[in-house]
C-alpha cells in the first residue's frame, strides 16, 4: 500500500484513541475535584490534568491559571491545541478524507458522523451536565469508531497499521499517567486505605477504564503497588502495557510476515515486549517506578520513529 | 427566444411516451413525500460526504450540489441516436489532436487556422512529434449536450481534459433506487453501475506496450483541497486503484515509480486529474507543488500512459470547437451526426461586428473558459452589464466567442412551490480505450433550479438529476 496510506490510517487512530484518553482524564479530574477537599486535599487537580495530558508547557503559554474553566476549554475545544479533543477529531476527519479510499464505510461514517456531531458542540458547552454528556459522547464515537475498524476492516496491512496506531498511542498514555501520577504508587507511600489516595488511585483506574477490572483481577480494595502492576504488567488489562506491546508485536509481525521482511521496527517493539515480561513490580520499584516510566516513553516512542522511517516515508 | 420544449410534455402539452410512468406517479405522489424524500436525500449525500468545493467563497469549504429527485428519462431510440454521435466525435477529436501534434494536415489543408493552435494556451509544444501509447489522447471525454426540441441535440462542450461529474452520476442512481424501489420496479432502465468497470478496462487497455501484464494504474489527484476531490477518491475506489498525490510518486531513469510501504512499485497508467500546468514542475509552472519532477521525461520516454493525454487542451478551446464540424468531416469523412451550436468567432471581424449588434440576443463565451464563469448571457442580462461587456469584447474580441441563446429543454424538478419545469443539460462520459469506445448509458444531468435561469453549473447554483435511459 501506499506509505501516505499507512501513515494517514496509522495517525488517524492515534488521534481518535488519544480524544478518547483526553475525555477520560476529563471525566475523572471532573469527578475529583467534586469531591470535598477532606477527601482530596488541596492538590490542584486540574493542573494535574494538564500534565497527564501532555501539554502542560503549552498550557501554560495561554493560561496563567489551571481551573476548570480554563483547563476543559483547551484539553476539550481549544483550536490553539493540537491535541486538544476537537483538533484530534478535525485532524482524524482530514486524514480520513485524505484515505477515504482505505476505509470501510462503516469507518468513514463514524469518523464523518463524529465531525458533523462536533459542529452542534460549537465553542464549548454550557452546563456540567452538558460536559458530561459530551465526554461520554467523545468515548462512544472513539468506541464506535474502533469497533467499526476492528468489524469491518479487511485484515491485510491497512487494518494493521491502523492498529499500531491505537496500540502505540494507548501505550503512551497509560505510561503518561503512570508518569505523573507515580508518586501515588510508590509503596512507601503506603497507607492503605487512607481517604486522601484512595481517590486518587480511583481516578487513575478511571481514566484508563479500569476500576471496575481491578477488582475482578485482584478481588481486594485499592492498593498502590497493584494499581501499577494493573497498568502495567497484567496482560489481560487491554490498556496495560504489557498488553500494547502484545499487541503491537503481533501487528508488526502480521506486516513482517505479508511483506516478507522484518526491520528494525520489528526488533525495537519485541525487546520492548520482553523487557515488560521479565520484569516483576517489587523490581520496578526497587530500581525507581520513575526511571522505568520515563525509560518507557522514550523507547515507545523510538518504536513510533522506526515505524514511520521503516513503512511511512 | 422560443418556448423551451419540455421532455415530459413535448411541443403539445401531451406526455410524451417515455415520461408516461413517471407522469402518471408524479400525479399520485403527494407534495410533501417528494419534499420529505428529497430532504432524505439530502442527509445521505451529506453524510456520505459528496460535497464540492467552490473557489472563492470561505465560509463554505464543503457543499452539497443540490440533487433534484425527479429523474430525467430518454427513451431507447433518443439514446442510440447520441451514442452514434458522441463515438463519432470523440474519434474525430483523437484523431484531431494527434494530426496537431503530428503531421499537421488539417492546418496544411487550412482547414483549421495555424495561429488558432500556436497561440493556443493550452498548446503543447513539448507534444509535438512525441508519439503517445497507442495513438490515444482522449481517454475520458465529458461531452456536455443540450437539447432544443424532439430530435435536435448539440455538443455544447467537448471536455477533452479532466472532466469531472462522473461520480454524481453513480451517486444519483444509487440514492434513486433506495429511496424510490416502486418508480424502479415500473420501469425498464439501463444500469450504469459498470461504468468503474468500463473505466478500468479503458485505461489498462491503453498501458504502455512495456507495462508488465497486469499495468499498474493509479489515480492522480491534487489532494484534498481539490473540489473534485470526493469524485477522485470515489472513483479509485470504485476502480480498486491506489488514488495518489504527487508526492507519493517519483521518477528514476525516466520510470515512474510511487512510494508503498513496502518499497517502491512501478506506475504504468496515469489517469490524472490534474491540470497539464501542474503534472511536472521541471517541464510545466516550475511552482507547482502537486506534480512529479521528472514525469514529463518519463512519459516522453514512453514508460508511462497519462490519461487524458498532455496537450489535449487545445480541443477544448471555444474557437476550435467552432471547427468541430469541419474536423469530423476531415478526419472521418463523414457528416457530423450530432450538431455544433452555430458559434459567432469575434476573432474574425464580420462576425465581431454581428456579435456587437446583436450583444442582446447572444451568449458570449471566453474561449478558453470553463464552469459557467465570465459570461455573457445576453438576455438576461441588464443594459450597464452589456455595455460593460462591449467594453471588454472590444479590446480583445479574440478572447471571445458567441452563440445564439438556446431555449434548453426543461424537465419537472422539484422546487418551492412543488413540480415545475427546468432548463437541463446532459454530460455523457465517453471512454476511448485501445479496443473500443465505451459509453454507459445516461451520463450527467445538470438542472438550473432558478426559474428560467439557463446555467446549469454546480458552482452557479446548479443541481443533478439521475438519468434515465429506457432500455428498449
Amino acid at each position: 500500500m501506499l506509505s501516505r496510506t499507512a501513515d494517514n490510517l496509522y495517525w488517524l487512530s492515534r488521534y481518535v484513541e488519544r480524544a478518547e484518553y483526553l475525555a477520560r482524564i476529563l471525566d475523572a479530574t471532573q469527578r475529583l475535584s467534586a469531591l470535598p477537599l477532606a477527601y482530596v486535599g488541596t492538590s490542584n487537580e486540574w493542573e494535574s490534568a494538564v500534565a497527564t495530558a501532555g501539554c502542560a508547557a503549552a498550557f501554560f503559554k495561554v493560561y496563567d491559571e489551571a481551573n476548570e474553566e480554563n483547563v476543559t476549554d483547551f484539553l476539550a475545544f481549544s483550536t490553539a491545541n493540537s491535541s486538544s479533543i476537537r483538533s484530534c477529531f478535525e485532524s482524524a476527519r482530514h486524514n480520513a478524507r485524505a484515505v477515504r479510499t482505505a476505509l470501510t464505510v462503516e469507518m468513514w461514517d463514524a469518523i464523518n458522523g463524529t465531525w458533523l456531531e462536533l459542529q452542534r458542540y460549537g465553542n464549548g458547552p454550557t452546563s456540567r451536565e452538558e460536559f458530561s454528556r459530551f465526554l461520554r459522547w467523545v468515548q462512544e464515537s472513539s468506541l464506535r469508531y474502533d469497533g467499526s475498524a476492528y468489524r469491518t476492516m479487511l485484515r491485510n496491512d491497512a487494518y494493521w497499521f491502523s492498529r499500531l496506531g491505537v496500540y502505540i498511542e494507548r501505550a503512551d498514555n497509560t505510561a503518561r499517567i503512570l508518569d505523573v501520577k507515580y508518586h501515588l504508587l510508590l509503596p512507601e507511600n503506603e497507607r492503605v486505605g487512607g481517604p486522601l489516595d484512595y481517590f486518587q488511585w480511583a481516578a487513575i483506574l478511571r481514566s484508563v477504564s479500569a476500576l471496575t477490572a481491578y477488582h475482578w483481577v485482584y478481588r481486594d480494595s485499592l492498593k498502590p503497588w497493584l494499581v501499577a502492576d494493573l497498568l502495567i504488567l497484567r496482560d489481560e488489562m487491554p490498556r496495560s502495557l504489557a498488553s500494547c506491546y502484545e499487541a503491537i508485536v503481533r501487528n508488526l509481525d502480521a506486516i513482517a510476515g505479508a511483506y516478507g521482511r522484518q526491520g528494525p521496527a520489528q526488533r525495537q517493539a519485541r525487546g520492548i515486549r520482553t523487557r515488560l515480561e521479565n520484569s516483576r513490580m517489587d523490581g520496578i520499584f526497587q530500581r525507581g517506578l520513575h526511571e522505568f516510566i520515563g525509560e518507557f516513553i522514550t523507547e515507545n516512542n523510538r518504536l513510533g520513529a522506526h515505524i514511520t522511517e521503516q513503512f511511512l516515508i | 427566444m422560443a418556448a423551451a420544449f419540455d421532455e415530459m410534455k413535448g411541443q403539445d402539452g401531451g406526455v410524451r411516451p417515455a415520461y408516461g410512468e413517471l407522469a402518471r406517479w408524479l400525479g399520485e405522489v403527494p407534495p410533501d413525500v417528494l419534499d420529505y424524500r428529497r430532504r432524505e436525500a439530502e442527509l445521505i449525500f451529506r453524510r456520505i460526504g459528496i460535497t464540492f468545493a467552490v473557489y472563492g467563497e470561505a465560509d463554505a469549504q464543503e457543499r452539497l450540489i443540490p440533487f433534484d429527485v425527479i429523474p430525467r428519462i430518454m427513451a431507447a431510440s433518443e439514446w442510440r441516436l447520441l451514442e452514434k454521435g458522441l463515438t463519432q466525435r470523440v474519434k474525430a477529436l483523437n484523431a484531431f489532436i494527434k494530426d496537431i501534434y503530428g503531421a499537421r494536415e488539417i492546418l496544411r489543408a487550412g482547414v483549421v487556422p495555424d495561429d488558432l493552435i500556436f497561440r493556443n494556451p493550452a498548446f503543447r509544444p513539448e507534444m509535438s512529434g512525441q508519439p503517445v501509447p497507442h495513438d490515444l489522447y482522449v481517454h475520458v471525454a465529458g461531452i456536455d449536450i443540450v437539447r432544443v426540441d424532439a430530435d435536435t441535440f448539440y455538443v455544447l462542450e467537448d471536455n477533452a481534459r479532466t472532466p469531472s461529474g462522473v461520480s454524481y452520476m453513480l451517486e444519483n442512481r444509487e440514492i434513486m433506487m433506495r429511496l424510490f424501489p416502486e418508480l424502479f420496479s415500473r420501469h425498464r432502465i439501463a444500469p450504469v453501475e459498470n461504468y468503474p468497470d468500463e473505466l478500468l478496462a479503458t485505461l489498462t487497455s491503453v498501458a504502455p506496450v512495456s507495462a508488465s501484464r497486469e499495468p499498474n494504474v493509479v489515480l492522480l489527484t491534487p489532494g484534498v483541497f481539490n473540489s473534485a476531490y470526493y469524485e477522485h477518491s470515489f472513483l479509485a475506489d470504485k476502480l480498486g486503484v491506489e488514488l495518489v498525490e504527487g508526492r507519493d510518486l517519483f521518477v528514476k531513469d525516466e520510470i515512474v515509480y510511487m512510494r508503498t510501504t513496502q518499497g517502491p512499485k512501478r506506475v504504468d497508467v496515469i489517469y490524472r486529474r490534474i491540470d497539464d500546468d501542474f503534472l511536472d514542475p521541471l517541464t510545466f509552472r516550475p511552482d507547482s507543488v502537486l506534480g512529479v519532477p521528472g514525469l514529463m521525461a518519463a512519459y516522453q520516454a514512453g514508460n508511462v500512459t497519462l490519461a487524458n493525454a498532455v496537450g489535449t487542451g487545445i480541443a477544448d478551446d471555444k474557437a476550435v470547437y467552432s471547427f468541430m464540424p469541419a474536423i469530423v468531416k476531415f478526419y472521418l469523412g463523414e457528416e457530423p451526426l450530432l450538431k455544433n451550436v452555430p458559434t459567432w468567432r469575434c476573432r474574425e471581424e464580420e462576425h465581431l461586428a454581428y456579435v456587437l449588434d446583436h450583444l442582446h440576443e447572444l451568449v458570449v463565451k471566453e474561449v478558453h473558459g470553463s464552469g459557467g464563469y465570465g459570461m455573457l448571457i445576453g438576455p438576461a442580462a441588464s443594459k450597464v452589464a452589456i455595455e460593460q461587456f462591449r467594453a471588454k469584447l472590444k479590446t480583445a474580441p479574440k478572447n471571445f466567442i458567441a452563440q445564439p441563446t438556446l431555449a434548453l429543454s426543461t424537465c419537472p424538478t422539484c422546487v418551492e412551490a412543488g413540480v415545475a419545469p427546468r432548463h437541463v443539460d446532459l454530460r455523457p462520459f465517453v471512454l476511448t480505450g485501445r479496443d473500443r469506445v465505451r459509453i454507459v448509458p445516461g451520463g450527467l444531468t445538470r438542472v438550473a433550479l432558478k426559474e428560467g435561469s439557463l446555467v446549469v453549473n454546480s458552482s452557479q447554483g446548479g443541481g443533478t438529476k439521475d438519468t434515465w435511459v429506457l432500455d428498449g
